[in-house]
């Protein structure tokens, strides 16, 4: 066992050359417009608002702001290529088109990682590892469903349910894009996307792959704008089903706003995990494990493994060794390859961040925070830990969506399990622990959608994801992930 | 005058060597026999090799040896590597018409065939990822354990491709066996062994690992028995309607207790002849207990 006089010498004197992805082989216009009817074209308004390199504050491109009418036209768009093509067409062909989707993202991968970045403020060695191998692995495994129905729902027959409005975050663009589009066309349904007004760049860019791939007219159609082009789908009363990933604020005003209409929705809302260390676990795979599930894409992870409950016999151990660990994660230039830690995405959720590190320190917990410089320009936050709090402060129980750990202590099982239940969400949890039947018992007791166990914040087409309680209704992802676009009959 | 200028400008054509497909390499059969085949006026087609014994040993080698790790590959590459087959063979389409057409199959069947071939490679792609969501289990036992049954590949299986459809018949059948994990030694069609042979080449540049696919040319009446007993092959695929050598097969397939799968008599080109359970059916069922407690 390390001790602090044998302690691993992370500081060894290394440092590392600047290595940053160049961005000369990328395509960024200066503008889109919307991507309606299989055509870009203009917003009936006229305006366009700037997207931001989070990391340098520059301006990358402006986009178009949808309005009602342009949603309507996308709407109307959808609806004919639902009653039109798509939904009468032969289920491999539609399967085929969608490989195609899967196919062009593979190919054009590198671009997409660095407009990903660029966009988002994300490193580029996740958007390159992550973020876009998964969105075309969506594809290629929903693709695979769209003549094959009829085997994930025995006894029943499944029909789509017409036009989906989708509405995703900012904080995984491209592959939450891929988590929505994939299975709705799958399924046999058409699509209104709307990107967040943070990160559109990548959903245009899959307008771009979509056209590539022949996709018949109006299939996808791509709206840009803020919360209000997101309630003006919501409202339209052309759509027949709602898919929204965002925050339980909003996830609420969308439910409500449902309600009495025949729309069908599913919510991927906020959440607040609970990452477990037993004292039997692997300490130094646990704090990877700590550091993954908090800092990972910035916390910008509705996953996230924000609230770390430490058995008290190990915890001083653990946050030496955390705090170790935090010491070597590099803050800075998402396009470098070394990065750790990308830019915050925005001003406003940088503001939001600061603002719970105040609220963190007030109620009388121990900040601390990695001694990373950071860049002059840009939105940067450290990696940040909070020690002596407990369950009823605000940076316990409100998701922060940065890189702000919240840790307690436990001393029993059933201590464990009460505390990391003692809270609204349920999308997520770890537990690490080198006893098999502890990590069962544990996951038959934690509250939530997802469980990792000694590993945290994997995905994978294959595996629905979804919370439970406020942390939203339906699964995304795998078989389960059907549903939520088919109608099932008798 | 015109057509007779152009046909003595015609170049010489230069012939195909058909030889089997073993452990990634395409050698002659080691028994250095052939058998002939001819079009419906009698001319010789092409001299095709006469496999042995010997060559299917050698390919159930090379077979047992591929199976851990293509079984070890993820679900998702074996998936990718089937619909790259297809993306192969899609390119190659009037190669595989002009073949079937050959064979004596009419042009419009052979582009149907042709056509039906990828898209049954894509169908097993898809399936890749998703036979074990559909076929797997998770047991409610009564005790306090968590218990899970999954699918897992048999080992090798030898395929005695059916005789009447010389590509599409023979994908049918590979296909769910190699996309659940499975490798194989296959037994071409006796009268269409060519589709077979260049299949052989398409495999070779999708990224199929070598010993994965293998597949002999040769006479039924002689490989069949040897197909049936090896003592190293777990499955046996038998696309033959005769009653007589079904009865002859599994008699010599008890040996080691093979697996039977009867596919006679099937008509591959309607789409109902595709489905998972074909892919299950060369596939063990394991299940796992493991206590759940504090």
């Amino acid at each position: 066992m390390a001790t602090p006089e044998n302690k691993l010498a992370f500081e060894g004197g290394w440092e590392y050359s600047p290595a940053p992805e160049s961005t000369d082989h990328i395509k960024v216009a200066k503008k889109y417009d919307l991507f309606i009817g299989g055509d870009f074209v203009k917003p009936e308004s006229g305006k366009y608002f700037a997207t931001v390199n989070p990391a340098t504050e520059e301006r990358l491109s402006r986009v178009a702001l949808a309005g009602d009418a342009d949603v309507a036209k996308a709407v109307k768009a959808a609806r004919k290529a639902y009653n039109g093509p798509w939904s009468r067409m032969k289920p491999a062909d539609r399967g085929k088109y969608i490989y195609r989707i899967a196919r062009i993202i593979q190919e054009r991968a590198r671009e997409f990682a660095a407009i990903e970045s660029l966009d988002g403020g994300k490193p580029i060695r996740e958007a390159r590892d992550v973020d876009v191998p998964l969105a075309a692995a969506h594809f290629f495994y929903y693709a695979g469903w769209a003549d094959k129905l009829e085997y994930a729902f025995p006894g029943r027959s499944v029909k789509p349910m017409g036009v989906a409005g989708q509405i995703i975050p900012w904080n995984f663009p491209l592959l939450m894009a891929a988590w929505k589009v994939a299975p709705a066309l799958a399924c046999g349904n058409t699509v209104v996307l709307k990107p967040a007004e943070t990160t559109p760049l990548t959903a245009m860019k899959l307008a771009e792959v979509i056209a590539d791939a022949g996709l018949p007219e109006g299939v996808v159609n791509v709206v840009t704008g803020a919360g209000d082009t997101g309630a003006s789908i919501v409202s339209h009363p052309g759509v027949d089903k709602i898919a929204f990933t965002g925050s339980t604020e909003v996830g609420r005003i969308i439910q409500k706003a449902l309600a009495g209409s025949r729309k069908k929705y599913t919510l991927e809302l906020g959440g607040k995990a609970a990452n477990v260390i037993f004292e039997d676990a692997a300490m130094d795979q646990a704090v990877e494990g700590i550091v993954n599930g908090i800092f990972f894409n910035q916390g910008h992870v509705c996953c996230a493994g924000s609230r770390l409950f430490v058995q008290e016999s190990v915890a001083e151990q653990v946050i030496r060794k955390l705090k170790d660990r935090m010491e070597t994660l590099i803050v800075g230039d998402p396009l470098d390859k070394n990065t750790d830690i990308g830019a915050i995405n925005s001003k406003a959720q940088l503001e939001k961040i600061e603002s719970y590190l105040e609220i963190g320190k007030q109620e009388g917990g121990d900040m601390y925070q990695s001694s990373c410089p950071v860049p002059d320009k840009g939105y940067w936050c450290r990696p940040t830990i909070f020690t002596g709090v407990s369950q009823s402060n605000r940076v316990v129980q409100e998701e922060i969506f940065g890189p702000v750990l919240a840790i307690q202590t436990f001393r029993t099982f059933d201590e464990a399990v009460s505390k990391a239940n003692n809270t609204p969400y349920g999308l997520s949890g770890g537990i690490w622990t080198d006893k098999g039947a502890k990590i069962f018992r544990m996951t038959q007791s934690v509250r939530a959608g997802v469980v990792w166990a000694n590993t945290f914040n994997k995905f994978d087409p294959t595996s629905p994801f979804g919370g439970y309680k406020e942390s939203g209704v339906g699964r995304e992802g795998g078989l389960h992930g059907l549903d939520a676009y088919l109608e099932l009959e008798a | 005058m015109a057509a007779k200028a152009e046909r003595s400008k015609e170049r010489v054509a230069v012939a195909k060597t058909y030889k089997i497909y073993i452990d990634g390499k395409f050698p002659r059969t080691e028994s250095g026999r052939y058998f002939t085949l001819e079009d419906d006026n009698g001319s010789v087609i092409a001299n095709v090799c006469r496999g042995s014994r010997k060559d299917f040993r050698n390919a159930t080698v090379a077979a047992r040896k591929a199976q851990p790790g293509w079984a070890g590959a993820n679900a998702y590459l074996r998936g990718q590597i089937l619909y790259r087959i297809a993306e192969m063979l899609e390119g190659r389409r009037e190669q595989f018409i002009a073949e079937l057409q050959l064979q004596g199959v009419a042009r419009r069947a052979a582009r149907e065939e042709v056509d039906m071939s990828v898209d049954r490679l894509i169908y097993f792609a898809g399936w890749a990822d998703k036979y074990q969501q559909v076929f797997s289990a998770v047991n409610p036992v009564a005790s306090s354990h968590f218990n899970f049954s999954v699918l897992e590949p048999t080992g090798v299986v030898s395929i005695i491709a059916p005789a009447d459809s010389g590509l599409l018949g023979l994908i049918s059948n590979v296909a769910p066996a190699i996309v659940g994990g499975n490798t194989c030694v296959v037994l071409a069609s006796e009268a269409m062994p060519l589709s077979a042979v260049s299949l052989a080449e398409v495999l070779h540049a999708s990224d199929v690992p070598a010993g994965v696919v293998n597949i002999l040319t040769g006479l039924r009446s002689e490989l069949t028995e040897h197909f049936a007993s090896h003592m190293d092959v777990n499955a046996i695929v038998f696309c033959d309607g005769a009653r007589k050598t079904a009865r002859t097969v599994q008699e010599l397939a008890s040996a080691n207790i093979k697996r039977v799968i009867a596919r006679a008599d099937v008509d591959w080109t309607r789409e109902s002849a595709q489905h998972p359970y074909l892919i299950r059916d060369t596939q063990e069922v394991k299940t796992t207990w493991h206590p759940i407690g504090r």
